[in-house]
């Protein structure tokens, strides 16, 4: 007798997995949870902490908050970050003070891990929310950081 | 060509040997296993590792403490976050450092919640595994609103890199305990739904039971842990016996199961599922307010001597092991990864049973390659 | 479209005038049919992709032609143009014979199917004989092409797909049998004229008729190697089974084969249990052109059960796929066949 409850016990199961997927069928216009990538760029946004890349903001007179103090590029495990610095005199203090050339970040060696914005303490570095980072060329994967002319901003001390 | 074809004059049979792997879809990754089989019976497993071996811990030698955290990430990917959580704890642990409360119910609530994520995947690649396609894409749903939740909170969705020595690296977002409390009651009804579709139905309960039985002796003398020695009765759970950050306060249970099977695994993640919602929901709504971070030195030095910490990651026991000289970075750190000594017990669960018994017991034992390589 | 017109004009003209086809005609006919089902297998492989994304949440190809609906065009011409690749140490006269053994078989059976009353190309007297015989040629091509390609993987595909057809093969002749039992007549055509004097065989059977559906479905399902039963190709197991060592139009060969197979098992089922080109209750007995449409959409409808197994169930091992055969199917079957008997014997069948 165990011989047919089996039968109609296994028969049972099947019916109740096929109800499950055939719900999902049916809902399928409204239930699909594909991202049609390319096409919603316009409605995709990233959250607010979302790690694309290191960018370094400036402000309206093109000016970064960064003393190139290298803090970044010791916590960085990858040696993503390079810093070409020099002294010079500083405009609004009048003192010598070190300040950047080049911040040099190479993306194709960033682990997105976030040491470097940790360590950071002037907030000159912050994360970006783009992600579409793809290029033909791996050297444009290396990049200043400090747009070029721009200085830093006064008032930003260690 | 002519020697390949010469025939055998008295017909003998005899075992051969296949690789399965490095490229083969059921090993989950870059994992060659030698099989010995005769037929379709199997006789022998030889798991070949180093395909995907990266030298994390000779990394970790060379790195200082703040930057071993993000190495974790890239080991167990799946449950990236306790990862990191195991070496921070091992850190505060050496540097006798005071965790606020709030630090530990985040990272316990993100814990669990990896540990969730982690068998929402195990679950759809498991379908997968023995042949149901369809489960693939249910687990990777309801994964798809934990990542939501990770990547507002951390900002990375995988390689989260959220903890570090002291603390968190960021406070919570103020829609984590919203978007948590959502998936809670998504979730809620997703479960019997996985339970169905898959774990009722007969064919997967004629695969599963009774194949790849591992019984509680050996599951103890191979090393194993997490659920797969949970599954023999094998009562191993860190959580329980040395809780850390706030599993100490919550209440839940350890599923034990005593028959050791492949489906026994396999009820043993389901059941784990509603255990790390249970635990979930006693903490979301007792985040108690302070500090997120504890300030620590810029560069962090171990005093001198040996520290150990292990946690429950979703695979099973990690065990963070650091010896210090006192200088800024490890003299030597070992990782006792749970996929290594669970897939140490394969060709022991496998011998005997059939080419498709083996991928089954591969998926419950939820192997991660670069786990087991590092 | 023009050839599917020339096709059934001329089949038309087969039927009135039997004896005066000449050799240009057949091959016109030949030629229409090949051309239509060469089409019908690449909509059933995106409809196929359409349904499996419906299921597991997802939109499917919608990106080449209106809804994605010329997706399989380019993929075919894809796999025209791409290079044959092949291992060294096969067997090539085996190799390269596998691919058309499949695919020949497959077309074969479809000459038969009376897809309305005037569109029959080859109304035999063995008609179901012949479509069983055809259908179990098939797996002498996975069989080659499994051992040929000298690949472990494939071989043990191919090993287990010669198990599989032995076994199932037995099923779906007695679930026909059964049914033949009630028309008496092996000829597809006398079949359909019983279904239309006294209803669809699926009714006038009843209870042993909807068993015989049943076995008829799950040994159909593992005739054509679909999940559950796809152990020949397993690809969490096998990675691609017996044809791992294809490429290009040969690959596409089984991979279109397996479809037009699939349409076979649903397109013989709709003959024997669903009354072929017949509709419901003679709704359109006036209209003879719309039973194409009608012989059409009840095989879809099996396709998409078809379809429904394959992304809802796990896959068995291959003993179990014996013992699912030996221990429950053959026995239902005898038995299921002893009833059907008795009650044709006793004229109990029910009757419109």
């Amino acid at each position: 007798m165990s011989y047919f409850s089996d039968i109609y016990k296994g028969v049972k199961t099947l019916l109740t997995g096929m109800s499950v997927t055939g719900k999902y069928f049916l809902h399928s216009r409204k239930g699909a949870i594909t991202q049609q990538y390319p096409d919603n760029r316009a409605t995709l946004k990233m959250f607010d902490r979302f790690r694309g890349e290191v960018i370094m903001p400036h402000d309206d007179n093109n000016q970064h908050r960064c003393t190139g103090c290298q803090k970044c590029e010791i916590a960085c495990p990858n040696g993503t970050i390079e810093i070409v610095w020099d002294r010079g005199i500083d405009e609004y203090t009048g003192k010598n003070k070190k300040k950047i050339d080049k911040f040099v970040y190479h993306l194709s060696m960033c682990t997105m891990c976030g040491l470097c914005i940790d360590a950071c303490p002037t907030d000159a570095i912050k994360w970006g929310q783009n992600f579409e980072n793809s290029v033909y060329d791996r050297t444009k994967l290396t990049r200043v950081l400090n747009k070029p002319g721009s200085r830093l901003a006064p008032g930003v001390e260690e | 060509m002519k020697e390949f074809i010469e025939i055998d004059k008295d017909f003998k049979t005899e075992p051969y040997q296949i690789n399965m792997g490095p490229q083969h879809p059921a090993t989950h990754g870059v994992l060659n296993l030698l099989l010995t089989i005769d037929g379709e019976i199997i006789k022998k497993v030889e798991p070949d590792l180093g395909y995907i071996h990266r030298s994390i811990e000779k990394m970790c030698e060379r790195d200082s403490y703040q930057q071993i955290v993000h190495l974790t990430d890239r080991m167990d990917y799946l449950s990236a976050n306790i990862n990191n959580e195991a070496v921070c704890l091992t850190v505060e642990k050496a540097l006798q450092l005071e965790i606020p409360d709030r630090v530990k119910v985040i990272r316990t609530i993100i814990g669990e919640l990896t540990r969730i994520s982690s068998h929402c995947l195990w679950w759809g690649v498991m379908g997968m595994d023995v042949g149901a396609l369809t489960t693939y894409f249910y687990g990777f749903r309801d994964r798809e609103m934990l990542n939501d939740i990770f990547e507002e909170t951390c900002g990375a969705r995988l390689t989260m890199n959220y903890n570090v020595p002291g603390g968190l690296m960021y406070d919570i977002h103020p829609n984590f305990v919203g978007r948590v409390k959502k998936f809670i009651d998504h979730f809620k009804t997703k479960i019997p739904e996985y339970d169905r579709l898959l774990s009722e139905n007969v064919i997967f309960q004629k695969r599963t039971k009774g194949v790849g039985i591992l019984s509680k002796e050996d599951a103890i003398s191979f090393g194993v842990s997490g659920p797969v020695g949970r599954a023999s009765g094998y009562s191993c759970d860190v959580r329980k016996y040395h809780p850390y950050s706030a599993f100490d306060r919550v209440d839940f249970n350890e599923v034990l199961r005593t028959e050791g099977d492949t489906f026994a695994r396999y009820q043993v993640r389901i059941q784990e599922l509603w255990e790390s919602l249970y635990v979930v929901e006693q903490l979301i709504d007792n985040i108690p307010e302070g500090e997120y971070r504890v300030k620590t030195n810029a560069v962090i030095k171990l005093p001198k001597g040996e520290f150990y910490q292990k946690v429950e990651t979703a695979r099973g026991e990690l065990g963070v092991y650091i010896i210090s000289t006192g200088t800024k970075n490890p003299y030597r750190l070992k990782f006792r990864s749970p996929g290594f000594s669970n897939l140490s017990a394969l060709n022991h669960m496998a011998v005997g049973s059939k080419i498709g018994d083996l991928v089954a017991i591969m998926a419950t034992l939820d192997l991660v390659i670069p786990d087991i390589d590092r | 479209m023009t050839s599917i017109i020339n096709s059934s004009y001329f089949l038309i003209l087969s039927t009135t005038a039997k004896e005066s086809l000449s050799i240009l005609e057949i091959l016109l006919i030949a030629l229409g049919y090949l051309t239509f089902f060469a089409v019908a297998g690449l909509f059933l492989v995106l409809l196929e992709r359409r349904v499996a994304a419906w299921f597991q949440l997802r939109i499917g190809p919608n990106r080449v032609g209106y809804q994605g609906l010329l997706q399989t065009m380019a993929d075919a011409l894809k796999l025209v143009s791409k290079e044959l690749t092949g291992t060294i140490k096969a067997d090539k006269l085996l190799y390269n014979l596998a691919p058309y053994f499949v695919i020949i078989t497959a077309l074969m059976s479809l000459a038969v199917f009376p897809f309305s009353k005037q569109i029959q190309a080859f109304d035999i007297n063995i008609g179901i004989f012949f479509l069983i015989a055809v259908s179990s040629i098939g797996v002498i091509g996975i069989l080659l092409g499994g051992w040929a390609s000298n690949n472990k993987f494939a071989l043990i595909g191919a090993m287990r797909s010669g198990v599989q057809t032995i076994s199932y093969e037995l099923s779906v002749g007695l679930s026909l049998l059964t049914m033949i039992l009630i028309t008496g007549s092996l000829q597809l055509s006398e079949i359909v004229e019983v279904q239309r004097q006294g209803g669809w065989l699926i009714l006038q059977g009843h209870i042993p008729a909807i068993i015989a559906f049943m076995v008829y479905m799950i040994a159909g399902t593992a005739e054509t190697n679909r999940a559950p039963f796809d152990l020949v190709e397993a690809e969490s197991e096998l990675g691609a089974g017996f044809h791992t060592e294809y490429s290009g139009m040969k690959f596409a060969y089984f991979f279109l084969a397996e479809f037009i197979n699939m349409f076979i098992i649903a397109s013989i089922a709709t003959t024997v249990f669903f009354g072929a080109w017949l509709s419901p209750f003679g709704i359109t007995e006036s209209i003879p052109w719309l039973g194409v449409f009608w012989f059409l959409a009840k095989a879809m409808v099996l396709v998409f059960l078809m379809m429904w197994f394959r992304w809802t169930f796990p896959r068995l091992r291959v003993d179990q796929l014996l013992t699912l055969e030996w221990k429950y199917l053959l026995p239902i079957n005898l038995v299921n066949i002893v009833i059907m008997a008795l009650i044709v014997w006793l004229n109990l069948t029910i009757k419109f």
